[in-house]
């Protein structure tokens, strides 16, 4: 549990600015390594994918994977990054069971990328997050901590170590300083990243999972006085692994550090992590300042420059900003600003274009996915996307209910049967005997039956009250078994009725 | 071009605390003195380094040497645990084994 004193959030936004910086890690979806050719396979047995490269062992040579390279350029193009013309990978000396060198191979004071700019959509208004550099740099391995009760570092006898995931391609992203969001800071850090987010796997780089560790983020908190423009004492806090705990984990910091300043004390300039399940901030370890790093070129490659050619045939690859990829879908969905908001928030918007290109309208195919499939992947744990039913089976099922085969109520029936794997909508329709009833004469021997047995309501709704059609519409559906369409049905009746 | 500073023991103690070595009072001496020397040697460079040459970080003066990226297979768990000194294995699972990580002086 948390024992920090924490300010209010509104007083501390009266007293104080805050400042907010974010560092994102992704992962890139490269086949190997980023100096090797092991693959990147996620989930592979611990220590089967290494070599004498990314063991480090002496005398192996890393040799630059030419797709890392593209993916960073790409990264830094869609965040409108310059792209540098010459520049060098650098060694990051620490000693940490996580790398088997002693040190990481990253970039220091030459990075590929430097000087972009990300639009944030903050609840309809537009904030604009300055990038300081992105640059490539290698993942460290994976470790275990055994002997301690929680699985955490503190208290733990021994550590195991998979280095499956050292040596993994990453980019790193920084932004500049943050300033003048005010009481938005938790809000902008969240969207930034949910922004970046959809950038990166729009480019098709990474799958930018957070849960699966394929992007990472950092969050650096500082408040400043009111009405004063020097930066306080940030801290950083790692371990936030999703868009909720970026956001909780700033108010978090703004909140301890604010009960901190107004009491009169001094901010430690330290490394923090994030306890998703008291919902708070605890002191990592103290880490060795940059300087201790002693970064210096990495002697073992040579500079990486990028011609200009390269740059700009790299250039023409990169898709719209998904802001401005969803404002065009909007408007040709015709969906309304909330529903397409929606849609995002629901990651779904991928999955509902799918289904409108395979036939569905717009309008039908968010509805299938925001509200029968959202129900059942909230109901499984799961994200639209992991649902076992794709957006061409979607886009069937609403072509069943067009051509009047399916009512609402079956074709539910069928979203179930193809998500328990019983294969296509069509399929389970006809395998099942689940169409609706077409041949009119049946329909129309199962109205005459329910009229001759209903001859009161009959007559009520020949004197004109109409609404008593209810009754025998569903007569006439129970017959049927659930398998006529009701707005059928009800003209039928009434046309028999009038006739 | 001017000359470095002398590598003082107080130098020397603070590199050996980052690369975790355990150094004698009269080993700092001796690493400040023999370590100064490579540090003069190396200093030499300075001496033909004029503004029209690049600094160079690399023997070779090549630039995007690039390697596809194509999977090559690993290293045999036996070959790679054969150079471990402390291995654990769970089913179909090893790792490699090493002390508590805190807890060493910091
Ligand atoms: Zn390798």
């Amino acid at each position: 549990m948390s024992r920090d004193e924490l300010l209010e959030f509104d007083e501390v936004v009266a007293a104080f600015d805050p400042v907010i910086g974010l560092e994102v890690h992704v992962e890139l979806a490269t086949l190997t390594k980023m100096f090797c050719a092991c693959s990147t396979r996620f989930g592979a047995a611990p220590n089967s994918q290494v070599c004498p490269v990314c063991l480090g062992l002496p005398g192996s040579l890393p040799q630059v994977n030419g797709q890392a390279v593209e993916s960073s350029i790409r990264i830094g193009l869609a965040l409108g990054c310059s792209i540098a013309t010459w520049c060098r990978f650098s060694r990051k000396n620490y000693f940490y069971p996580d790398m088997t060198k002693n040190y990481q191979v990253s970039q220091y004071d030459e990075p590929l990328c430097y000087d972009g700019s990300v639009e944030v959509d903050v609840d309809g208004e537009l904030i604009t997050v300055p990038i300081e550099r992105a640059h490539m740099e290698e993942d460290a391995g994976k470790s275990v901590h055994v002997g301690s009760l929680t699985g955490r570092i503190e208290g733990a006898e021994y550590s195991l170590m998979d280095y499956n995931r050292g040596g993994v391609p990453l980019v790193e992203i920084v932004t500049k300083p943050v300033l003048g969001t005010g009481a938005g800071a938790p809000a902008v850090a969240r969207a930034y990243v949910a922004t970046l987010r959809d950038i990166v796997r729009a480019l098709g780089v990474s799958d930018v999972r957070m849960e699966q560790g394929s992007l990472r983020c950092d969050a650096n908190v500082s408040l400043m006085a009111k009405g004063t423009t020097t930066l306080g004492t940030r801290t950083e806090t790692k371990n936030l692994n999703s868009l909720k705990s970026i956001e909780k984990a700033v108010r978090y910091e703004m909140c301890r550090q604010g009960a901190i300043l107004a009491a009169g004390g001094r901010i430690k300039q330290e490394t923090r992590h994030w306890h998703e399940d008291g919902s708070y901030t605890a002191a990592g370890r103290s880490k060795e300042e940059a300087e201790d790093y002693r970064y210096f070129p990495e002697p073992d490659l040579v500079p990486v420059a990028p011609s200009r050619e390269w740059v700009e045939a790299l250039r023409a690859t990169i898709p719209a900003p998904p802001r401005e990829r969803l404002a065009a879908l909007r408007e040709q969905w015709g969906f309304a600003e909330p529903e397409m908001r929606d849609v995002a928030a629901a990651d779904a918007v991928d999955l509902v274009a799918a289904t409108i290109a395979a036939g569905a309208a717009p309008q039908a195919a968010r509805k299938w996915w925001m509200s029968e499939l959202m129900r059942r992947a909230n109901a499984a744990g799961l994200g639209l996307a992991d649902l076992a039913i794709t957006p061409a089976a979607v886009a069937q099922v609403q072509g069943l209910i067009d051509e009047g085969r399916l009512n609402d109520k079956v074709a539910r029936e069928v979203i179930d049967a193809v998500l328990a794997g019983e294969g296509t909508p069509r399929e389970i329709v006809d395998a099942r005997g689940l169409a609706v009833i077409l041949d009119t004469s049946a329909l129309q021997a199962a109205v005459d039956a329910q009229i001759a047995g209903h001859p009161d309501v009959a007559e009520r709704i020949r004197a004109g009250k109409t609404q008593a059609v209810g009754v025998l519409i569903g007569a006439v559906m129970k017959q049927l078994g659930g398998q006529a369409d009701a707005a059928s049905v009800r003209a039928l009746i009434l046309a028999t009725l009038e006739g | 071009m001017e000359c470095p500073v002398a590598l003082t023991s107080t130098d020397v103690a603070r590199l050996a605390d980052l690369a975790r070595i355990d150094l004698t009072v009269k080993e700092l001496e001796q690493f400040a003195g023999e370590l100064g020397v490579v540090l003069d040697a190396v200093a030499q460079v300075s001496a033909a380094a004029r503004p029209d040459i690049v600094p160079t970080s690399h023997a070779l003066n090549l630039t995007n040497v690039f390697r596809d990226d194509v999977v090559r297979p690993s290293m045999p768990l036996a070959d790679v645990f054969a150079m471990a000194p402390a291995v654990e294995q769970d089913g179909d699972s090893t790792w490699f084994r090493v002390p508590r990580i805190l807890g060493e002086a910091a």
